[in-house]
């Protein structure tokens, strides 16, 4: 509760919902309807973002605890509460979630014309979704919010994608939904075994470390597909190559961060000791995704499907930074995530301003754009640099501070890691290059229009927030750093203990003799 | 323990129920078209009469389950401890009286319009929802084969209740041979326990069967296994489901709605008391079949549903995959797992019987289809009624915030607590297989290019009963404690509490 008496959580993640059900009353021809639903979400997403503003104003960086904690009986038969509240390690997801959702209701003005209605709908429902998984403290209603994500995005997909896009959303859909799934099960076993669903209280619980094992795996296979990892990345691309622009935006923007989030939240606190186990796997499959899917971007011909598998190779550096265990490592994971949530959004914007001008997002249809778009180009420049982790913008220090905690853990995995910046640096130059540079040849492209006001408008907050990021990471580290300490000690504390051999192993070994 | 002929009170409701009944039949005897007419397959004065009567029995439902929740929530025998009256049989009484409601109101409609109103119909379903009810409150074998058989006779009758159209006829047929087939399996079994056991009554049989638990005699094994077989036959769970896609399809829809809840409800709340009270100390021995069945019901529901072209066969392989959801509640044969059994039960009536009352809608140039093709395009040619059957889809494959998931998140609660890890993860596995053939519909009504319309108006009263279900199933998770509550009390009473 804030000091005001407001439940501020309740009001930012329910705000949208109110959007959607008036949108759903809206009566009459169709084009009022379209204006009417554009205007209601935009105005709804804009008030939800105001309030959130205000749960970071009031936030107190001094304290690891949960902050603006709601707490209501649900199901009293079964301890579940509809517990609500944020700490360091969600309060800037939360504002992540409500700075996108109205960027892209504004991305989708025009470039959404049938069933207008119906999509700002998904797009409310999916806010809440969103916000809700971030604030949610009690297991069961974070599952609820995890879950329930799918359905607006299937519709998005399914509905307003390109051609492949049937084949996508049920690949997308049957992918998530058979990781998540699983992590039900380890949520049931937690609750049978310790009775409680709470998630500050989990916190604080020990479970034995073959128990732990499992369940971290089960996690393990519902946050590995929402991350993505590398080998489960495959549904990222096409998921994103049909998607609508703005659902590009919202999937790399914070649908990947859920799967990074949960780990930051449950695996590695909850379950230190298998963390601490499983560390080298998790440190191969994230160099994997780093080296592999970052020369596949290299060849890829498709600009979104390019900046799709970047996509898996920078969370791939948030996957090495959380299971460093270092507050470095952590601080690290959660900036390239806040960073990449940013600048991969306004990366999949800017493949959309040109693709609703030409309608083909190939990179050989384009070509020498910065002579018709100079403001285009600009803004591009800032977000392809960001993107390859340029000092000064948003992505340097994320990645920096991942690749510092890492070196701590093992050297060689932050050598191999570090490649995957240089290829980053390759593909990204490289499609640069193409697109904005060279000679402008192309007929159809001899008159193709700078950004309009709208567009300045969605890019501009972006841009500073990149710079400002880049350039005074402070006030954003403040957040992370009181939550990020007690990960990383608890991380510590399974590590020493596990000296040599690692835990799970003695007690199996003990067990069988 | 209430006096054989004195205490009534018990079974005030089934009283009521077989009497209005029969009051009903009378009434529509005598008040409907007489002479020539009568014979006719169908005129106006029969529409007019059925149309009365269904109103009627549709109020006699309504104050049932009125009497039903007014009973004590103690358990009380009568009839020489033939019936019994608990916590246990009013939720699974409840819920029966809402699926024969909700399905007659749909029905009313329908049979004008598809010329099939008689008022025989809203009788039949008033027998067999007192049968059901006997079922429930058995507390012997003999009296649940009672039950049983008014339950299924009326339902044989119903099945084949378009009695010119080929395929309903046929319905009907295979329906009665095989449920015969059924009964006759449950009769053996219940003959082989009584000659093991030298009783018939639950308690009875519990006392002996706890004085065997550790070497039962195999008679009464195979007796149990007879039983099982036979319930399971009713239930349409794997593997005696074959007549369930076949009865599904044919049966005209409305019949096909309410086999898919209320007998369904009473054939599953009957092999609840049936597996836990007189045989729960042979848990031993019935939780492997339990078992076997409910994987091979979740698994045939998943993957047999694939390929389906009609949407209420479709429904019959989900029909079929559900109870293998509801029977992972009851693997554990314990409280925790009968409460999750109840749950699944009551959110799956709601969510089917909004299923059948979109079915209910598919009519196109005044004849009804039911190729799932059909349904393409539903969302732009009539949203609210594609959004209701989008909402069950989601509901129906699990996903939050919708009422499935709390259905399914009880009975794998009890599967994980009592340590039956392989089955919970075969459960949610095959119900990730099966939400392809639910996200299939909704692919095919928000996502391809629409077909025709369907006619309207839709009719009142499938419109009333679609918007209440689909906003039960959508906004459930808002107040789930009472449901919830209910169902724990109800479980409770199963196990002495």
């Amino acid at each position: 509760m804030t000091m005001t008496g407001w439940p501020l959580l309740s009001l930012v993640t329910f705000l949208p919902l109110v959007g959607a059900a008036f949108i759903l009353a809206v009566r009459g021809p169709e084009a009022v309807v379209a204006a009417n639903a554009r205007h209601a979400a935009l105005w709804t997403s804009l008030a939800t973002f105001v309030l959130s503003v205000f749960l970071w104003l009031d936030f107190d960086t001094r304290t690891p605890d949960f902050q603006f904690v709601e707490v209501r009986e649900w199901i009293p038969a079964f301890g579940i509460t509809y517990k609500m509240g944020i700490d360091g390690v969600s309060l800037l997801f939360v504002l992540l979630s409500t700075v996108l959702t109205p960027i892209c209701i504004l991305a989708s003005w025009e470039a959404i014309e049938t069933r207008v209605r119906e999509y700002m709908i998904a797009f409310l429902v999916l806010e809440t979704m969103m916000v809700g998984m971030f604030c949610a403290l009690d297991m069961v209603l974070f599952y609820i919010f995890f879950e329930g994500v799918l359905i607006p995005m299937f519709l998005i997909i399914g509905i307003w994608g390109g051609k492949r896009r049937v084949y996508s959303a049920f690949k997308f859909f049957l992918y998530t939904l058979a990781g998540s799934v699983l992590m039900l099960l380890a949520i049931l076993f937690m609750y049978f075994e310790t009775e409680t669903t709470d998630i500050p209280a989990l916190l604080n619980v020990y479970l034995v470390p073959e128990v732990q094992f499992w369940l971290w795996l089960a996690f393990f296979a519902s946050f590995a597909v929402k991350v993505p990892m590398w080998p489960v990345h495959t549904w990222l691309p096409d998921a994103h190559v049909e998607a609508p622009t703005a659902g590009s935006v919202i999937l790399a923007g914070v649908l990947l961060k859920m799967g990074a989030y949960g780990f930051l939240r449950f695996s590695v606190p909850m379950l230190p000791d298998a963390s601490v186990f499983f560390t080298p796997y998790v440190f191969v499959l994230s160099i994997i995704a780093i080296i592999y899917t970052s020369l596949v971007a290299l060849v890829q011909e498709d600009m979104k499907k390019l900046i799709a598998y970047s996509s898996v190779a920078h969370m791939g550096f948030v996957t090495l930074g959380t299971f460093t265990g270092t507050v470095q490592g952590v601080e690290g994971a959660l900036f390239t995530m806040l960073s990449h949530g940013v600048v991969s959004g306004a990366l999949f914007l800017i493949v959309g301003v040109i693709y609703d001008r030409m309608h083909t997002r190939e990179i050989a249809r384009y070509g020498g754009l910065v002579h018709r778009m100079p403001v285009y180009a600009f803004v591009f420049m800032v977000m392809m640099l960001a993107s390859v982790g340029l000092p000064g913008t948003s992505g340097f220090v994320g990645e920096f501070l991942a690749l510092a905690g890492a070196y701590q853990a093992n050297t060689w995995a932050a050598l191999f890691a570090t490649t995957g910046i240089i290829l980053g640096a390759a593909y990204m130059l490289y499609l640069y290059r193409r697109v904005i540079f060279g000679e402008l040849t192309r007929e159809d492209l001899k008159d193709i229009t700078d950004l309009n006001l709208r567009e300045k408008l969605i890019f501009a907050p972006l841009v500073v927030l990149v710079l400002w990021m880049g350039i005074y990471p402070k006030p954003f580290l403040d957040v992370f750093a009181a939550s990020s300490g007690p990960i990383a000690a608890r991380y510590h504390a399974a590590k020493s203990a596990a000296s040599e051999p690692p835990r799970v192993l003695r007690t199996a070994a003990a067990k069988q003799e | 323990m209430g006096e054989f002929g004195l205490n009534l009170l018990p079974a005030l409701p089934e009283l009521f129920l077989i009497c209005a009944a029969m009051a009903l039949l009378m009434v529509g005897v005598f008040r409907g078209p007489t002479g020539r007419e009568a014979a006719a397959t169908w005129s106006p004065a029969h529409a007019d009469n059925a149309r009365g009567i269904s109103w009627a029995a549709i109020a006699v439902l309504v104050i049932a389950a009125f009497l039903v929740s007014a009973q004590p929530v103690e358990r009380i025998t009568v009839f020489a401890g033939m019936f019994v009256g608990d916590a246990f049989a009013g939720f699974a009484k409840l819920l029966i009286l809402v699926g024969s409601a909700l399905t007659l109101v749909m029905a009313i409609d329908y049979n004008e319009r598809e010329k099939m109103a008689r008022f025989e119909y809203a009788v039949l379903i008033l027998f067999a929802t007192t049968g059901m009810m006997l079922m429930v409150s058995a507390n012997d074998l003999i009296a649940l084969y009672l039950g049983l058989e008014l339950q299924s006779l009326s339902l044989y009758v119903v099945a084949a209740f378009r009695r010119d159209s080929l395929q309903s006829t046929e319905a009907g047929l295979k329906y009665f041979v095989l449920g015969a087939l059924s009964s006759g399996m449950l009769l053996y079994g219940v003959s082989l326990v009584y000659g093991f056991a030298g009783t018939t009554t639950f308690p009875g049989l519990a006392a002996i069967v706890a004085d065997q638990a550790a070497e039962p005699a195999l008679g009464l094994v195979f007796g149990l296994v007879f039983i099982a077989a036979g319930l399971a036959f009713k239930v349409a769970a794997a593997p005696f489901h074959m007549w369930t896609p076949d009865v599904y399809e044919g049966s005209p829809t409305p019949v096909t709605a309410f086999f898919s809840v209320a007998p369904k409800a009473a054939a599953t709340a009957l092999l609840v008391r049936v597996m836990i009270e007189p045989f729960g100390p042979l848990a031993e021995q019935w939780w492997q079949i339990i078992w076997v069945t409910s994987v091979l019901s979740m698994g045939l529901g998943a993957f047999a549903a694939i390929n389906q072209t009609n949407i209420k066969r479709l429904m019959a392989y989900s029909s079929i995959g559900h109870i293998g959801y509801a029977l992972v509640g009851l693997v554990p044969g314990d409280e925790t797992g009968v409460r999750g059994v109840l749950i699944y039960i009551a959110i799956y009536i709601f969510m089917n019987v909004a299923t059948f009352a979109v079915i209910l809608c598919m009519k196109r140039d005044g004849k009804m289809i039911e190729r799932i093709d059909d349904l393409a395009g539903l969302a732009r040619s009539q949203p609210m009624v594609a959004a209701a059957l989008a909402i069950c889809m989601f509901s129906m494959s699990g996903i939050p915030p919708l009422a499935g998931f709390f259905s399914k998140l009880y009975v794998f609660l009890a599967a994980v607590a009592a340590g039956y890890y392989w089955l919970a993860v075969l459960g949610v596995l095959t119900s990730v297989v099966a939400a392809f053939y639910y996200l299939r519909i909704v692919k095919l009504m928000y996502f391809d290019e629409p077909a025709p319309a369907f006619d309207r108006p839709l009719g009142t009263g499938v419109s009333v009963v679609l918007a209440g279900t689909s906003l039960f199933t959508l906004l459930f998770f808002v107040y789930p404690a009472p449901l919830l509550g209910a169902a724990a009390v109800a479980a409770a009473a199963l196990f002495g509490g």
